[in-house]
C-alpha cells in the first residue's frame, strides 16, 4: 500500500524531510505499526521517532491514536503535541 | 455566524468585535493572544498542518455552537513569523447573555491550544531556536470542559 507521510515541527527537522511517499508492507496496519516500521528506515527516522510518548499523529487530517487503523488511508502526519493558541 | 480564518496577515480585534456586536446579542466576549517577548525572544514561528488546520478549527467552533446558544463566533489564528507584542490568536463570541459568551470564549481558546495542529518555535537574540513544549496545564484546561 502506498501512503503519503507528512512531518511537522521537530519531527520534520530530525528526519530532514517535510514528507515522503512510502510503500508499506501488508502487516503494517495501524499508527503504532507505521511508526515502528518507519523508525528503522534511517538513523534520522529512528532518532525523530524514538520518543513515542511525545509523538502524535493524524490520519487523513483527523487526529489519531497509536491503535488508529491506517488501512485504506491516503495520508498520515506525524508531529509533536500541538502548541497553538 | 461562524467565521474561522488561518492567516499570515495581522488582524484588528476592533473590526472583529464590531462584527460580533452587529449580530444582535446582549453580550460579546473575546480573547486576544499576544507574543510574549520574554528571555530575549525575537521571533515566534507558527507552523501548521495546512490541509487540516481550517477544518480542525471549524470543528472546534461547531462544538462550541452545540454547547452554548451563540449568535456568532469569530476565530483567527496567525501562522508564520511573529515579533514580540504581535497578536497571534483571536477568539470572539456573541450570545444573548454574558455567561454563554464568556464560557464559550474560554472553551474555544482552551480547545484551540490542544486540538488544532499548530506548533510554535521560538528564536532568541543569541540565535538559538527551540520548539515550544506542550504544557500539561493546557491539557488540563481543555479537559475540564469534558
Amino acid at each position: 500500500m502506498e501512503l503519503d507521510l507528512l512531518y511537522f515541527a521537530w519531527v520534520r527537522e530530525r528526519i530532514g524531510l517535510d514528507g515522503e511517499r512510502v510503500t508499506l508492507p501488508p502487516d503494517v496496519i495501524d499508527v503504532a505499526g507505521l511508526v515502528a516500521w518507519l523508525a528503522q528506515r534511517s538513523d534520522g527516522h529512528g532518532e525523530a521517532l524514538a520518543d513515542r510518548g511525545r509523538l502524535r499523529a493524524a490520519v487523513d487530517q483527523r487526529f489519531a491514536t497509536p491503535d488508529t487503523s491506517i488501512i485504506g488511508a491516503r495520508e498520515v502526519a506525524l508531529f509533536p503535541p500541538v502548541t497553538g493558541g | 455566524m461562524i467565521d474561522v480564518r488561518v492567516q499570515m496577515e495581522r488582524f484588528d480585534p476592533g473590526v472583529e468585535l464590531a462584527h460580533l456586536e452587529a449580530a444582535g446579542g446582549g453580550g460579546v466576549a473575546s480573547f486576544t493572544g499576544i507574543v510574549r517577548g520574554e528571555g530575549g525572544l525575537v521571533e515566534l514561528l507558527l507552523e501548521h498542518h495546512p490541509s487540516m488546520t481550517q477544518a480542525a478549527m471549524e470543528e472546534i467552533a461547531a462544538e462550541a455552537a452545540r454547547r452554548w446558544p451563540l449568535l456568532g463566533i469569530r476565530l483567527i489564528h496567525r501562522i508564520g513569523g511573529l515579533a514580540p507584542g504581535e497578536r497571534i490568536v483571536f477568539v470572539g463570541t456573541v450570545a444573548r447573555h454574558r455567561g454563554d459568551a464568556l464560557d464559550a470564549c474560554a472553551f474555544l481558546i482552551d480547545w484551540l491550544k490542544t486540538a488544532a495542529p499548530f506548533w510554535k518555535r521560538e528564536r532568541f537574540a543569541d540565535g538559538q531556536c527551540r520548539w515550544v513544549d506542550a504544557r500539561e496545564e493546557d491539557g488540563q484546561a481543555a479537559a475540564r470542559w469534558g
